[in-house]
């Protein structure tokens, strides 16, 4: 067999999944599992951003609202910590639908000041309503037992929990691109008219799109919420929402693993510099801005640009 | 070579995590009790926990000698950044790798709350200065935490009943909407009714808010003697100079609820003067205090706060049980902790209850004028010494499961 | 007696629409200067909550560190935050005006998150004060409230400043070629007019006047490095609103949002801080290109 591009995400997955199960064995785990929803949330965000080209501004409205209903299932309720996460995910879906709804008859800038803007009714929802805690969140969310048999307060098998959602939610994400239906999402990215015009309703694409990539934010921010054992009002924040834009382009947009290195890269910087106070500000900050000026591809699509252009550049 | 090309993308991000790892693997250390400072370093309240709380808690390390049982003692300190998240993952990660022992300091109620759920899981112990919230020992209360300086009860208690015994006895409230402004509100209303005060009504302003005047304004048209402001932070300070602008401080007086000796400072005694607060330390109440915080501000650039002086005076506490107790085991210390009297340039008699409060003096003070005032940080006068068992909530209203009735 | 409104006395009633007036004046000037941005760059500056914070901020250094008094500081610190904006555009904004407009967005983004960080490292987050001038000091009691004489001020600076800025580029021929440069850039260009030049004193412009409110604000809130970036969001939600790019729509908006958040937080405070919001569903529902906006 010989090595082309079309291996790249066979390989790639391939070798993911090795070192993802290796992982706990040589990493600390809550750190991996921190990573690994973040990565879910990036993919999910990339969904939006990378394949349909829909900067969405207020994608932390997902996130953090599974997380605060998987809690609240979980907690109070009694559900069974997949059932809770479950429930999280039709909540966020449900919210992006009307705020998808809403938001994909603009485009662009428009788009991304109006999910703004809704994220931030969530944001303040969050902080008023009774169940969420205010400014408390929800604490000491028990893990409980998986179907009633796993027990998730062990942290290896809570590991592999969250690992086997994270890969379910890639899968997902991998199938969406490559179907007919992720083509016609590249095409109304590269021409929205054309697409239409070829006889696509191409706002009930962007919905669906929508509603996919805020139902797997939910997924993930769910899962957050049971590996930290809270929900709080950092997850639906604003900052939040820059922070999985930054991740995504750092990592590289429209790439399939770029916005989970990013991701692996902004946590590990998150944690590293935890000590530093503003510092954390100013470095992200910088990142941004480097990203945007210098290298719009982000790593992986760099990478990948290298390889594409290889074979031309070594004719001779 | 392409294949090299992608593999090197995940050797990137695998080194970046042995990178981080690798560091923490390092402080792996059995001959060592470790104390980590978890405070807030940038953030709205870092001027008084922050770095003051990590000089204070260095301060009692070396006061100690440096070393307990002859083991060294060994300091690090985080940014929690008043995240609830963040806190309670740093925690876990200090306690899983670093073997830290005991966390102090912890700013935040909801991130110290946070703190508590993952020391109660792992059996270590915290000692909480700067979070103020009731439920530490109420609700929430673990059998390993000691809240060592003040709680919302306490000012509620201090301020409220001063102010309505000084003929403050109607009440409107500027509430910041949240569940901290919520308990402080309804605390200090339960105190005021008690002491025959009436509340004549009260706003709840949205959190965070920069624009008070709006809110001062019906303050001033429900013609209530006292505007009492259940907030914290910056939110306190704008609300004070605002009322200040709009002239609502010439007939109505003003009582902050949550105010540290830094907001005095940045605010300025022109503004603030004439206001009653309560606190857990002032710095100028003895010679005690006095010697200690001048060695505290020769470290740092300004006076101790009572959060700071209460993570030095917890951490001291802590250290002498240590070796009282001859183990660093959580429970043996808690037992010694709990079998000592604090006696320190903090507290006089102090003790720590079943669910885990430190009962002590707090002082309701009257900031000064600026005519009044001889130097830099001379901001109070002393009205009265609250003893302690007046002070905090008693234990037979205590929701704390660790109390037996 | 007393004349009542849903319960509330009139005379109440008057000053919360007062001090909405107040609030209103600061988001119509910072709205604009985001509108004059977005109508002529396509850009969303996301740091015009920082720059707003750089004008109170260079207000206050040139009282505590050259002695500079309130009136110089009016005027130096705009311009300071001009020029900062001018080199901003020149030497990082330029380069991305051949790609989507998005990219401009992100840039600003991530150069607010810099100056926030920069200003939190050097002055901490309690904030520094900044006096009220000598000659606001006090105020007049105009039977139902007592109105500061600084507040006063505020209206009147902000709303002569708006309202020259919309008479300039609605009324006259520099505005003409501004409006013309909105439309057909390349046109204009034909004409022999500097294109770029004024694109680039355009955003200084608008810079600004974020820095001018920065001043404004300064003697009445704390300064500190995070003044604008919570500010900032409801200003884009101002906008939104008003209709991106309309001028006059910022305004009219900006002021508008002001009173009815006032009456607001008279009759259901919790939710003073979700109105504006609120409003922009409903606007976005009934006209998506905003209130003032045109559909492109």
């Amino acid at each position: 067999m010989t090595w082309n591009l079309k291996n790249g995400p066979l390989l790639g997955a391939a070798l993911m999944l090795v070192v993802l199960l290796a992982a706990p064995h040589m990493f600390y785990p809550v750190f991996l599992m921190k990573v690994l929803c973040f990565a879910l949330f990036a993919c999910a965000f990339n969904l939006l951003l990378g394949y349909v080209g829909l900067l969405s501004f207020g994608h932390a409205a997902f996130f953090g609202s599974a997380g605060y209903i998987t809690a609240h299932m979980v907690k109070a309720l009694n559900f069974d910590p997949l059932a809770g996460i479950l429930v999280g995910v039709m909540v966020s879906s449900l919210l992006g639908l009307v705020i998808g709804w809403l938001a994909i008859r603009r485009s662009g800038i428009y788009f991304a000041m109006i999910t703004l803007g809704f994220a931030q009714v969530i944001f303040f929802l969050s902080l008023q309503l009774k169940f969420t805690g205010g400014e408390d969140g929800i604490q000491g969310v028990p893990r409980g037992m998986l179907f009633g048999l796993v027990d998730l307060t062990d942290t290896m098998s809570m590991y592999y929990f969250v690992l086997a959602i994270f890969l379910c939610g890639f899968w997902l994400i991998y199938r969406t691109i490559n179907s007919p239906f992720g083509q016609v999402l590249k095409a109304i990215r590269e021409n929205e008219p054309r697409a239409r015009s070829l006889g696509y309703d191409t706002d009930r694409f962007k919905l669906m799109a929508f509603v996919i990539s805020a139902a797997l934010s939910g997924l993930a921010g769910g899962t957050k919420a049971l590996v930290f054992q809270l929900a709080s009002l950092t997850d639906v924040n604003w900052h939040m929402s820059g922070e999985v834009v930054l991740m995504t382009l750092l990592g590289g947009m429209g790439t399939i693993f770029g916005p989970a290195i990013g991701a692996l890269l902004v946590v590990t910087l998150n944690n590293y510099l935890a000590g530093f106070g503003s510092w954390v500000t100013i470095i992200i900050g910088a990142i941004f801005v480097s990203c945007v000026l210098a290298f719009r591809r982000g790593i992986v699509g760099e990478i990948l640009e290298k390889v594409r252009t290889w074979p031309t550049r070594h004719k001779t | 070579m392409a294949k090299k090309r992608l593999l090197t993308a995940f050797g990137t991000g695998l080194a970046l995590l042995m990178a981080v790892s690798g560091a923490s693997a390092a402080g792996l250390s059995d001959g060592v009790v470790k104390v980590g400072v978890m405070t807030d370093m940038s953030g709205a309240y870092s001027d008084l926990c922050g770095p003051g709380s990590v000089v204070a808690a260095q301060m009692a390390i070396d006061d100690f000698g440096g070393k307990v049982l002859g083991k060294k003692i060994e300091l690090v300190s985080v940014d929690h950044q008043n995240k609830a998240d963040i806190a309670a993952n740093k925690a876990r990660e200090w306690f899983d790798t670093e073997k830290v022992d005991v966390i102090a300091d912890l700013p935040t109620s909801s991130a110290a709350l946070a703190v508590m759920e993952v020391a109660n899981q792992k059996n270590k112990i915290t000692l909480i200065s700067t979070g103020a919230s009731t439920k530490i020992t109420n609700d929430s209360c673990i059998a390993t935490n000691v809240h060592w300086t003040y709680d919302t009860y306490a000012l509620a208690v201090g301020t409220g009943k001063a102010v309505v015994a000084n003929g403050g006895d109607t009440w409107f409230f500027i509430t910041a909407d949240y569940a901290f402004g919520h308990s402080l509100e309804g605390d200090t209303a339960a105190v005021v009714e008690a002491n025959g005060g009436k509340v004549l009504g009260k706003v709840r302003a949205p959190f965070p808010n920069t624009d008070f005047s709006s809110f001062l304004l019906q303050a001033q048209a429900s013609g209530a003697k006292i505007i009492g402001l259940a907030n914290a932070g910056a939110d306190t300070i704008n609300s004070i100079k605002q009322a200040k602008e709009f002239g609502i401080t010439q007939n109505q007086t003003l009582a902050g609820l949550l105010i540290f000796i830094t907001d005095i400072n940045s605010l300025g005694l022109d503004t603030a003067q004439g206001m009653m607060l309560t606190t857990g330390f002032y710095w100028d109440r003895n010679d005690e205090t006095r010697a200690w915080s001048k060695r505290f501000r020769e470290r740092h650039k300004n006076m101790p706060t009572m959060g700071q002086a209460g993570v030095y005076s917890s951490l001291m506490h802590y250290f002498a049980a240590v070796e009282k107790a001859g183990t660093d085991d959580s429970a043996a210390v808690m037992a010694a902790m709990k079998s000592m009297p604090i006696n320190d340039m903090f507290a006089k008699n102090g003790y720590i209850r079943d669910d885990g409060r430190m009962v002590h003096d707090m002082y309701l003070v009257q900031v000064k004028k600026p005519s009044e005032s001889k130097g830099p940080w001379d901001y109070y006068n002393v009205l009265r010494t609250i003893p302690g068992d007046e002070a905090y909530m008693s234990l037979d209203k205590s929701t704390c499961k660790l109390v037996k009735k | 007696m007393m004349i009542q409104i849903f319960g509330i006395p009139i005379q109440a009633l008057l000053g919360q629409l007062l001090i909405g007036l107040i609030n209103g004046s600061f988001y119509a000037i910072l709205s604009l200067g985001l509108a004059i941005i977005f109508g002529l760059l396509n850009i969303i500056n996301f740091t015009h909550g920082a720059q707003y914070m750089l004008g109170a901020f260079a207000a206050w250094m040139s009282l505590t560190y050259l002695g500079a008094n309130y009136w110089v500081g009016l005027i130096l610190a705009p311009l300071a935050v001009g020029a900062f904006g001018i080199l901003m555009e020149r030497f990082m904004l330029r380069r991305l005006y051949h790609l989507d407009h998005l990219y401009g967005l992100l840039l600003t983004f991530g150069l607010a998150l810099i100056l926030e960080g920069v200003f939190r490292q050097l002055y901490g987050v309690s904030g520094l004060s900044y006096t009220i001038p000598e000659i606001f000091q006090g105020g007049v009691n105009l039977k139902f409230m007592f109105l500061p004489y600084y507040r006063a001020w505020v209206i009147v600076a902000s709303l002569s400043v708006c309202f020259a800025t919309w008479y300039v580029i609605e009324r006259t021929k520099l505005g003409a070629y501004l409006r013309a440069a909105t439309e057909k850039p390349e046109l204009l260009q034909a004409f022999g007019v500097n294109v770029p030049l004024m694109i680039t004193l355009t955003f200084g412009y608008g810079v600004a006047l974020a820095g001018f409110a920065g001043v404004l604000a300064a003697p009445i809130y704390q300064v500190t490095p995070v003044m604008g970036s919570n500010l900032i969001i409801v200003v884009f939600a101002v906008v939104v609103i008003g209709g991106m790019g309309s001028i006059l729509g910022s305004i009219v908006t900006g002021i508008a949002l002001g009173l009815i958040e006032g009456l607001t937080k008279v009759f259901y405070p919790e939710a003073s801080g979700l109105v504006v919001f609120v409003i922009m569903a409903l606007v976005l529902l009934l006209r998506p290109a905003g209130l003032f906006g045109r559909e492109k």
